[in-house]
């Protein structure tokens, strides 16, 4: 971990990011729907103009505005928080970007219950579920600011649509430069031998705290950042799930839907194995601290090391 | 084609009959031999159960053989029960569920706007499709955009699947609705040839996006299926559909109307 660096949120990077692809290509446009402020696309805004249309309070309409710049040609960013880019606005989605495989890019910033005091109305834990459903659609959720900034760029070339979902807290770093890209989107960053930890977003350094103190008590943990979890790098998952024989999955999602169906997913085809699935346990959220809500739903470090602790003793 | 498929929409298809072939046979600057010429005008079919109206025109201005139309929705045939834009020459949008192809057409419009294109774009709607919100949120966006590339076409017919929109959840006064949002508005009669052009040709110039509501019948043409809700999205049969086409190409068949018109 690169812990000289103070930690930034994952958004930040987004809007860094997008002001640089504007910077370098002209078709680049952006979107957003009233949140360009909190999902940092208003510093392309700023910028650019002429390049970026605020629609206001609908999302709707701010998706199939997206859908017809790229079917115009243009290589659109659509942003606003994840509950609305994916729910409110999944119809939209599914029949004018993801059926025509166009090139928009969604890029959602307040996903999971890290956005904390808003409490369950603005706090998407289905989003990841949604978007994975959907063919042709690729799902990315970064580690870190990094990693980010890296997806971004990146994203430009894309022939499809893609989800990208960052979130609201500052997050240490774990990338100490921005990465050439995200690869396949499976970034082993510890191995091991005895337990795969497949973590994504703001639970990927939770993962790598977790391995550190299961070292202690004799448990080699494999920590695995899975930034793409659609398509999976499935050559991945199960080669670390052959050689360790169990997993964990953390996610700040729900259970059902996001990267633990994604990873039991290859097991259960390729490797079956026993996983433990830790992420929000089919409820929704509720107000408090960030901090305190990770606490209440189970998504600290301490969590996953009791899990993997649980796990190796019920065998 | 309807028939031959053996599902589809031939009412809505029938009201819109007379502005689609204003469009593709007159108005529009299109090429079927390049069907994405950038210098071209657009035709978005947002309310895209009515495919069949537009693959005839396709059909009939040369993007693909007139053959094709009777292998509507049979597996391995491009021609899909609502528009796929990749699959079939000259469809410009993939359209299905309602409300997405105003928003659409104006995300199409600020593209042209941002690299000078000349095409103007042309949207063809349902009245009852316009109780779709959506619908509201890109008459206020495009306005907001100052449009001028942009018309709407309401194919008012006041029919929708369960009834009369008017019973079921009345949409009007259309007009005044759209000229509150800011457009540039005419009602005119859908089914008279002289005003859809002209209606057409002017909502080119005006100041910013133009909405012509044009009153239509539901079926038209076809003295069965005229203003009759039931004829929404249910195939003719074949006895029914030649007579439908007798009777659209001006031979009146007054004793199989009365027949099954009652």
């Amino acid at each position: 971990m690169a812990a000289e660096l103070k930690p930034r949120a994952t958004r930040d990077a987004y809007g860094e990011a997008l002001l640089e692809l504007g910077a370098r290509h002209p078709d680049v446009v952006a979107l957003d729907a009233d949140l360009s402020g909190s999902t940092k696309s208003g510093k392309f805004a700023a910028a650019y103009p002429q390049r970026f249309f605020n629609a206001g309070v609908a999302e709707a309409n701010m998706m199939n505005m997206a859908a017809g710049l790229a079917i115009g040609g243009k290589i659109p960013y659509a942003s606003t928080f994840a509950v609305f880019a994916t729910g409110r606005a999944f119809d939209q989605v599914r029949q004018s970007i993801a059926q025509p495989r166009l090139p928009v890019r969604i890029c959602a910033s307040h996903g999971g219950l890290t956005v904390g005091e808003d409490g369950c109305t603005h706090q998407s834990i289905e989003d990841i579920g949604l978007m994975r459903m959907l063919p042709n659609m690729r799902v990315v959720v970064p580690a870190d600011f990094n990693q980010t900034y890296a997806a971004v760029i990146e994203s430009y070339n894309l022939p499809g649509p893609m989800y990208l979902r960052t979130g609201r807290p500052s997050v240490p770093f774990l990338y100490e430069k921005v990465p050439e890209g995200i690869g396949n989107g499976c970034d082993i960053l510890k191995e091991g031998s005895d337990i795969s930890i497949f973590a994504c977003g703001i639970m990927v350094a939770k993962a790598l705290e977790a391995a550190r103190l299961l070292e202690k008590r004799d448990i080699d943990a494999e920590v695995v950042n899975v930034s793409i979890i659609k398509p999976i790098d499935a050559d991945t998952v199960a080669g670390s799930l052959s050689k360790t024989g169990r997993a964990i999955t953390a996610e700040e999602h729900s259970i059902i839907g996001g990267l633990g169906n994604a990873v039991a997913e290859v097991a259960a085809e390729q490797c079956p194995v026993r996983i433990g699935r830790l992420g929000i346990k089919d409820t929704f959220g509720k107000s408090g601290h960030p901090d305190q809500l990770l606490e209440e739903f189970h998504l600290t470090v301490a969590d996953l090391v009791s899990l993997a602790l649980d796990m190796q003793k019920s065998e | 084609m309807v028939t031959a498929a053996g599902s589809g929409h031939p009412g809505g298809s029938l009201s819109a009959t007379d502005i689609v072939a204003a469009l593709y046979f007159q108005v529009l600057k299109h090429n079927p031999a390049d069907p994405k010429w950038p210098g071209r005008d657009r035709f978005i079919l947002s309310k895209g159960h009515c495919a069949p109206v537009l693959y005839a025109a396709l059909a009939r201005s040369g993007y693909f053989p007139v053959e094709d139309l009777l292998n509507l929705r049979k597996i391995d045939c491009h021609l899909q029960g609502h528009p796929d834009m990749h699959k079939t020459p000259g469809v410009e949008i993939s359209s299905g569920s309602l409300g997405q192809g105003l928003s659409v057409s104006i995300g199409m419009a600020l593209a042209m706007r941002l690299d000078n294109l000349p095409g103007h774009i042309f949207t063809l709607m349902g009245d009852g499709e316009s109780q779709e919100g959506e619908v509201w949120e890109a008459a206020m966006a495009a306005s907001h955009y100052k449009l001028n590339n942009l018309t709407a076409i309401i194919d008012a017919n006041g029919l929708q699947i369960d009834g009369f929109t008017n019973d079921i959840m009345n949409v009007e006064p259309l007009p005044e609705k759209f000229a509150a949002f800011g457009w540039s508005t005419l009602a005119i009669d859908g089914n008279n040839m002289e005003q859809v052009l002209d209606a057409l040709e002017r909502s080119r110039t005006s100041a910013g996006p133009a909405a012509i509501i044009a009153r239509t019948v539901k079926g038209k043409g076809v003295s069965f299926m005229e203003n009759n809700a039931g004829w929404h999205g249910k195939a003719p049969k074949a006895a029914e559909a030649e007579q439908a086409l007798a009777e659209l190409a001006g031979e009146e068949i007054q004793e199989s109307r009365e027949k099954v018109g009652s």
